[in-house]
């Protein structure tokens, strides 16, 4: 099978420079790398990674897990209540953001966001009773994940809390997640006054229901070419949802006016709804998590079905490592404060919103949206740049979602650990900045990484799962 | 007749102006009437019915993507329809490389992705590492040059059955020279195309070879290197034979050249036999080996690089190989103290110091080097010289912490002082290595180096015999080499053999006016 004496050379050149300069020389095609050693320089799992490298498993599994992601379409289909709609929510249980954390390691603001979700649920009177509770080991607390839900920042969501249900309208599988408070002092930072309160219950009695109803008359509202809309008209559907809230609540309103709601009613709606430009972003995580579920649990997969943070540790889920969460200590964020606020002031990384980056959105599909690199003093160029960048460790391409600044190209999505750890790019985040004592609420936004630790330790255990 | 087409695309939206331009890009298609692609809204619902594209009620919502055509007949609206679908999967169509710069890439995936065409992977990161990199490329399907060392033995077992499994090329590790198609890889000199075919276990070996062959006005097909290691039991020559196969196979490959230190025995047999088998003439220099167990059927047996060199270049002219010529330069060893009576060869390549170390044990009494061979002897101390001793600069136990001789010339030059300081040393006998990779300007690193020596010999005459390794091509320039050593008072023999001859004549000469 002799092939090499009768090509013609194209060469990729790993290590020392002036090899390829001397190829160049001499008329060849050459590539030279930009080196460093994968896997963090440990030598047995680059070894793994070499071994996972067009690996006769783990190929054709991608390709069905990509293909599963793909072939969601997510449909905004009503509203619910989370102790009758979550699978497996206990009666006394309080889901959160991020993999599995006991109370005693918890970070401030999801401290206070559980206090204020005790007391929303009236399962103690005052906030020193609420403290005392969430210590007794009386509550049970899962991680939204574990129950097909998602939630912004602490990810707060008890059993009287209205919900998001996105379906998908080709299988009827399901995910779901809380509804966004607006900005400012708001239960998912850790605010548990009592005008946090007083909306949660109005979002409860009020809103959830009225949304319920507009969605019912709609039938539901098609998420992809929505969002598609709005990745055009500049948001990543993360950090930036003012086109795609808008769009969805010029979905809402003429279904709203029709709902026969009290005139006054009907204006608190639509007045809450328009003020708040991330009113749309828990909806964009929720059907972003019903894609990443149709992905999860292919045998052999190397796709990354959930990012998620809890405000100690990062944690993601790879599609074959079935429920395991792969750790590492969450990161600080790198971007531009509130009026008053600094860096001292910042919490680590929190939250499940980078369930949007897991699926191509956010960081991903940065050049979508440039006003986002302005919270790290970035240019277009940058964005573009971030979107370029995770075209490298990703599966493939959106086939619905197209970036303008990327001629149109698809959404880098499918994160494969095998190409984080070889390339050393770490999945890009942008996200908000929560204050680290409960219920002061944001404080700023900035761009994040997911760290490395965590692909490594993934990685180690697919060479386990397939090479076994 | 005209045929009407409609297609709904489910759940896809476009912006209004990249549907317009779609629209006026499939209306502009031969055979095609009128086209339009639109969201399925109202509204344009509403204008394609006045527009009398549409008639009665279609099935779409708002959030579909709605095609509609008239063409001249069913094939044309056949083929609009697919192009509308081509183009609607496939972004703008523009240049994916447009716009803002792509990172430098950072793995070897990213390399093809760069340069999707890319056959090969040249490898030289530090050896923990070098094996993944090569396994890597393997499983892309690149033929590989690993010139990284300290890869264990058991990961180059892996490697070679991994590249035999994929009818892919291996070479190394520890490959320091190849030249594939005139490209050079790693440290190879800047050699002419022509008919000679070359695989080797040693890097200097082949450049030696190569270089010669050069100077003699014909060429190279390919040079492969196969690692120090190839042709051990253990690893069963897999890559010399997969060598050897691309040569055979290969229509500007006339005569086939192999070099290494003598295989394994049972390796030896397959080499041979595949050597054999190629229907070409092969010359095979096993150093040290016994041309009785190598020659045979069209196999040809040289003793040295240099004889190799002459038999390949005979063999691809047509003639016959008359043995090479054995005319040692003259020196005038009355000028030598009564003491002066030791050799001391500092060699930058392994494969040279090995064949002068056999070459002089074979002419002189009491050779010692690092790394004996034949009837030498081991040093007790390698930075310590005793007797007539080679050594190899260029091993382990010289290398570690320090750049290779071949790059950085102090290492030699201090030990060429302390040579000349010692009053029993007649003879220094050194190699220049030339070509890619080495140094810009051997010869101006070495003379004043020279003329330190010649003055720490505090008036007794020295000896410096040595050889030039290399081309014209070369970025050193073998001709600007070759006369800046001259002028110094080098004396420069033709090649490797040649040199340590010269320095076993002249050592024996002054041995044998001394006892008269």
């Amino acid at each position: 099978m002799p092939q090499l004496a009768s090509t013609s050379l194209g060469v990729i050149n790993v290590g020392l420079a002036q090899f390829a300069e001397a190829i160049a020389a001499a008329g060849g095609r050459v590539t030279q790398l930009d080196w460093s050693p994968p896997a963090l320089g440990d030598r047995t799992l680059g070894m793994a990674l070499a071994r996972l490298t067009r690996h006769e498993k783990v190929e054709p599994a991608n390709e069905k897990a990509f293909a599963a992601f793909l072939g969601v379409s997510p449909v905004l289909r009503g509203v619910g209540t989370a102790g009758e709609t979550l699978a497996n929510m206990g009666e006394r249980m309080l889901l959160h953001a991020g993999p599995p954390v006991a109370w005693h390691d918890m970070c401030g603001p999801m401290r206070g966001a559980i206090v204020g979700a005790i007391l929303y649920e009236r399962w103690a009177r005052d906030a020193k009773a609420a403290q005392k509770l969430a210590a007794s080991g009386k509550i049970a607390f899962s991680p939204c994940h574990h129950h097909g839900a998602v939630g912004p920042m602490a990810g707060i969501i008890s059993p009287s809390m209205p919900l998001w249900i996105v379906e998908n309208s080709a299988g009827g599988a399901r995910a779901y997640s809380n509804f966004n408070e607006g900005l400012g002092k708001a239960l998912r930072f850790g605010a548990y006054g009592p005008q946090v309160l007083a909306r949660l219950a109005w979002m409860q009695k009020s809103l959830a229901p009225a949304l319920g109803k507009a969605l019912a008359a709609l039938g539901g509202i098609e998420l992809k070419p929505l969002i598609a809309q709005a990745l055009i008209m500049g948001d990543e559907v993360h950090n930036r949802n003012a086109a795609a809230s808008s769009l969805l609540l010029r979905r809402l309103a003429p279904a709203l006016a029709r709902a026969r709601l009290p005139a006054e009613k009907l204006a608190q709606v639509l007045d809450f709804v328009a003020g708040n430009e991330h009113f749309f972003l828990n909806i964009s995580m929720a059907q972003a998590k019903l894609s990443l579920d149709a992905a999860h649990g292919v045998a052999g997969s190397s796709m990354v079905t959930a990012m998620s943070r809890n405000g100690v540790e990062f944690g993601i889920r790879v599609s074959g490592l079935g429920e395991r969460w792969f750790t590492a200590p969450a990161g600080a964020i790198d971007g531009l404060y509130f009026a008053g606020y600094g860096p001292a002031d910042a919490a680590l990384d929190l939250g499940d919103s980078s369930i949007t980056e897991t699926a191509g959105f956010g960081g991903f599909s940065m050049a979508a949206a440039p006003a986002i690199v302005k919270f790290v003093g970035g240019t277009p160029e940058d964005a573009t740049a971030n979107s370029l960048r995770m075209r490298h460790i990703t599966l493939g391409e959106s086939n619905v979602f197209q970036l303008p600044a990327l001629d149109f190209r698809g959404a880098p999505c499918g994160i494969d650990i095998r190409k984080v750890i070889d390339t050393g790019i770490e999945p890009v985040i942008n996200t908000g900045i929560a204050h680290h004592d409960a219920g002061i609420g944001q404080i700023g936004a900035g761009l994040t990484h997911a760290p490395l630790a965590c692909f490594t330790q993934a990685l180690a255990a697919l060479e386990i799962e397939v090479n076994a | 007749m005209a045929a009407a087409s409609l297609k709904i695309v489910h759940n896809t939206y476009r912006d209004s102006v990249t549907l317009m331009q779609i629209s006026a890009k499939i209306a502009a298609l031969a055979g095609v009437q009128q086209a339009s692609v639109v969201m399925a809204t109202e509204g344009n619902l509403a204008l394609l019915r006045e527009a009398g594209l549409l008639d009665g009620e279609v099935a779409a919502s708002p959030s579909d993507l709605l095609v509609v055509l008239r063409a001249e007949n069913d094939a044309a609206a056949k083929a609009a329809l697919e192009e509308t679908e081509r183009v609607l999967a496939g972004g703008n169509g523009g240049s994916p490389r447009s716009g803002p710069k792509e990172i430098a890439p950072r793995s070897l995936q990213m390399g093809l992705t760069a340069q999707p065409e890319a056959n090969f992977a040249l490898i030289s990161t530090p050896g923990e590492y070098a094996a993944a990199e090569a396994l890597k490329a393997l499983r892309l399907g690149l033929h590989v040059m690993l010139f990284s060392d300290n890869v264990a033995l058991e990961d180059e077992v892996l490697l070679k059955r991994e590249a035999g499994a994929r009818g892919l090329l291996l070479m190394g590790p520890d490959c320091g020279t190849a030249i594939v198609g005139g490209v050079p890889l790693g440290f190879a000199n800047a050699v002419r195309r022509g008919p000679i075919g070359v695989i080797g276990a040693s890097g200097t070996g082949l450049q030696q070879v190569t270089s010669l062959i050069d100077q003699a006005g014909l060429g190279v097909s390919h040079a492969f290197g196969t690692g120090g290691r190839d042709l051990k039991a253990e690893v069963g020559g897999a890559t010399m034979l997969r060598a050897l196969d691309e040569l055979a196979a290969d229509e500007a490959t006339r005569v086939i050249v192999l070099v290494s230190k003598p295989p394994a025995r049972a390796v030896a047999d397959k080499v041979l036999a595949r050597a054999r088998a190629s229907g070409k003439p092969v010359i095979a220099c096993f150093l040290g080996a016994d041309p009785a167990q190598v020659e045979g059927g069209g196999v040809l047996a040289a003793a040295t690089l240099e004889d190799a060199a002459a038999m390949a270049l005979a063999a691809a002219r047509g003639e016959s190989y008359a043995g090479s010529e054995r005319r040692l330069p003259d020196y005038d060893v009355s000028r030598f103290a009564a003491q002066q009576r030791y050799v001391r060869g500092l060699y930058s390549g392994g494969t040279f110091c090995y064949e002068a170390s056999l070459l002089l044990a074979q002419a002189l009494e009491g050779v010692h080097s690092n790394t004996p061979v034949g009837k030498a002897v081991e040093l007790d101390d390698v930075w310590r010289s005793q007797g007539h001793t080679l050594v190899d600069l260029g091993d382990d136990e010289f290398t570690r912490g320090r750049p290779h001789p071949m790059i950085d010339h102090r290492l030699r030059n201090e030990r060429m002082l302390r040579e000349a300081a010692d009053a029993e040393v007649a003879v220094i006998l050194l190699d220049v290595v030339l070509g890619y990779g080495a140094h810009p300007d051997p010869a101006a690193e070495m003379l004043p180096a020279i003329r330190a020596a010649r003055d720490a010999a505090a008036g007794r005459d020295l000896a410096f015999v040595g050889f030039v390794c290399g081309t014209e091509r070369d970025p050193q320039g073998l001709a600007h080499q070759v006369a800046a050593l001259r002028e110094a008072g080098v004396i420069l023999a033709a090649s490797n053999a040649q040199a340590a001859r010269t320095a076993a004549a002249i050592a024996n000469r002054h041995a044998a006016a001394r006892q008269h």
